[in-house]
């Protein structure tokens, strides 16, 4: 022991650390910030080293080429020994990182961290969220997968749509004219030197500043921070009542920062690592390129804006999203802290989950995708089929033939981006199928020109058939009007 | 805390400054050699930044667009749309299989093509053609498009990009080099074929 101690004496007297280490170690915190509601902060610091650790040991084998990198992720799968569990332990720590940053980040603001004196600490946070964002936007780049050829292409064509110098952004985002090796090479560079450059400022900074203004107290319905005041009485807070933040606050951060790990580790040992999916060649075009899952939203979104206002909605929209995030702690920089006061917080907070939440859950079931097989692999129901003229089952034929199927689903299964067809007898009439059909409308396509007559009027036959056992077709009030005046009801498929 | 307060500080180690007024020789030489070293970080910024611009530079005086073949006209049957793959013009060793790029060929009517880019008008997904509906339809967020490229349904807000073509020794050629996006519509052929 004494070895080890004069070994100390022998640094310390040329480090001069002991003093800084010692006093930043003690320092005092309000006694009820040792809480669990206090350990995202330091769980999302330890996820970012795990990804350096695994980072570097997977740029031991990873290369960066175009033409080599899916084949060198293979190697790492399942030639170089635990290959896949690095892997998996670097894509389930992103995920990791990404939701301890969420919840940190929702936990500050509704503790009203973000309002003076620490206004600076939330703003680099904010940077810290969208440097997050960026390392996982650029790994997913570098798993060379068909995924990331298609994502950068989806990335390419957002980029062109900036006015101006739109086409010269994409120029510069691929390197070059195509997805190539210049594209893989760049964002290799991103990922793994100027994104994290950024990443390990920000913290370095965000972590000081936590330092230099102590954290956040836990806050009081009633107890308002004005600018005068809240000085004097944090240290009040600290100092008469406060308690050192090592051993009595840190131990809560040391058991959740080491149960984070144990379950990125148990996710890694389970699931494995992500992908890679199939290989990076643009002529498979078999393919349905979908992103990250936290970037699902983001995918739901983009097919749900309408045409005309999605290139404003595209590059202004995440402008404004950052703009109020900084402006935040300048808008509402003093006043009530504690979220039992602050009702419109966390009615935001809940809008933004069960939006965020739902796009994700249709991101993942794309119902706006027309399903690509259904016309050729699903059967259809019997009962659509039983008891049917020659002439209907050769309009259902013509459903599966024509694709359809991919677009509308019969019983429950088909496309989902049109209306089920269940029952579509029941909305429409004889002549209202047939000039949806042949026109299309309604962000239908119009099938006038690639259906005979013949098949025009199989299909509408089979079309009419399709209503629940009890309830009769939709009839135009017109034609019974004809029919009784002494005309006879007409079938005729002339639109 | 109190027990350390009696070690003396690095800030009390202060050198202090000279005080005299006015421009003395040291002074002079500090400011001489900040401003050095802004002249030196300035003809650097210029190479460095030509660096970083090369791609778009390159794309906007040569172009990265030439005439290239999709092989033999025998391949395209009239009246039929299929698919063919070109190797990008502009490519380096490492490209590897990205370089080789798919687009779909329409043969009109036995004289007259239209040659799609394989990227949605949309975000630059795939798309595939379905000769039985005569649709092109997209995996990603369900564009589709008719049998001449024109938009049928879903987000995109537009036609499949074109490229140019003619027919030349009874092999089609097409104009490309550059993956289409929209905001480059206007380098590529817009709605109509356009004949070279």
């Amino acid at each position: 022991m004494r070895v080890i101690e004069r070994l100390g004496t022998w640094f310390d007297e040329r480090l001069k650390l002991g003093t800084v280490l010692r006093e930043t170690a003690g320092h005092p915190v309000p006694r009820e910030t040792a809480s669990w509601f206090y350990v995202f902060g330091s769980a999302a610091l330890t996820v970012f080293l795990l990804q350096i650790v695994t980072g570097i040991l997977l740029a031991l084998i990873y290369v960066p080429s175009a033409g080599e990198a899916w084949n060198s992720l293979q190697l790492l799968n399942h030639t170089v020994p635990l290959g896949w569990f690095i892997r998996a332990l670097h894509g389930w720590g992103s995920n990791f990182m990404l939701a301890i940053v969420l919840i940190h980040m929702v936990q500050v603001f509704l503790f009203g961290a973000y309002k003076f004196p620490r206004e600076l600490t939330w703003i680099i946070g904010v940077f810290l969220l969208l440097v997050t964002l960026g390392m996982a936007f650029t790994g997913q780049v570098l798993r060379f997968d068909q995924d990331a050829y298609w994502g950068l292409g989806i990335g390419a064509s957002i980029a062109s749509r900036v006015p101006v110098v739109g086409p010269a952004l994409v120029n510069l985002l691929l390197g070059g004219p195509i997805i190539a090796a210049a594209t893989l090479s760049r964002f290799f560079a991103l990922h793994v030197f100027l994104v994290p450059g950024l990443l390990i400022a920000f913290v370095g900074i965000h972590v000081l500043l936590v330092l230099k203004l102590g954290i956040n107290e836990w806050p009081m319905p009633g107890r308002i921070v004005r600018k005068a005041t809240y000085v004097r009485e944090y240290q009040e807070l600290t100092h008469k009542r406060g308690m050192a933040f090592v051993p009595y606050g840190v131990w809560k951060d040391l058991f959740f920062s080491g149960f984070i790990l144990l379950a990125i580790a148990a996710c890694a040992l389970y699931f494995g690592p992500f992908g890679p999916g199939g290989q990076p060649d643009p002529t498979i075009i078999q393919t349905a390129p979908r992103p990250d899952f936290f970037f699902l939203w983001i995918y739901a979104v983009l097919s749900f804006l309408p045409p005309a206002a999605e290139t404003p909605i595209l590059l202004i929209g995440p402008i404004i999203a950052i703009v109020v995030l900084l402006a935040l702690p300048f808008v509402a920089g003093e006043g009530e802290k504690s979220w039992r006061r602050r009702p419109i917080a966390v009615l935001t907070i809940l809008v933004l989950a069960v939006a965020m939440g739902t796009l994700t859950h249709l991101g993942e079931h794309t119902p706006w995708s027309p399903v690509m097989n259904a016309w050729s692999s699903l059967p259809m129901p019997a009962k659509a089929l039983q008891g049917r003229t020659a002439l209907e089952r050769r309009g259902a034929l013509v459903f599966q033939a024509k694709q359809c199927r991919n677009c509308h689903s019969i019983g429950d299964a088909g496309g989902k981006r049109g209306p089920s067809l269940d029952d579509v007898a029941l909305r429409l009439t004889d002549d209202q199928l047939i000039r949806q059909v042949i026109q299309g409308g309604g962000n239908m396509p119009a099938y006038g020109k690639n259906l005979s007559p013949a098949e025009t009027t199989a299909l509408v036959a089979f079309l009419k058939t399709l209503h629940p056992a009890r309830q009769a077709p939709a009839r135009d009030a017109s034609r019974r009007v004809a029919f009784q005046t002494g005309g006879e009801e007409s079938t005729s498929t002339q639109p | 805390m109190s027990a350390l307060a009696g070690l003396p500080r690095p800030d009390d180690e202060k050198v202090p400054a000279p005080k005299e007024a006015g421009m003395t020789r040291r002074a002079m030489l500090f400011k001489l050699g900040l401003l050095f070293n802004g002249f030196v970080a300035a003809a650097l910024t210029a190479p460095i930044v030509r660096y970083l611009l090369a791609p778009a530079i390159r794309g906007k005086k040569t172009g990265y667009e030439s005439w290239l073949s999709l092989g033999s006209l025998e391949q395209f049957p009239p009246g039929q749309t299929r698919l063919a793959t070109f190797r990008n013009p502009v490519v380096s060793s490492l490209d590897g299989e990205t370089a080789d790029i798919p687009c779909w060929v329409r043969n009109v009517d036995g004289h007259s093509f239209q040659v799609f880019a394989i990227n949605c008008a949309h975000l630059g997904c795939p798309v595939r053609w379905f000769p039985q509906s005569n649709l092109f339809m997209c995996p990603c967020h369900g564009g589709a498009y008719y049998q001449d490229g024109s938009r049928a349904s879903g987000p995109p807000e537009r036609g499949l990009f074109q490229y140019s073509y003619k027919v030349e020794d009874g092999k089609l050629f097409i104009k490309a080099g550059e993956m289409p996006t929209p905001g480059r519509a206007a380098n590529t052929a817009g709605g109509k074929s356009r004949c070279v």
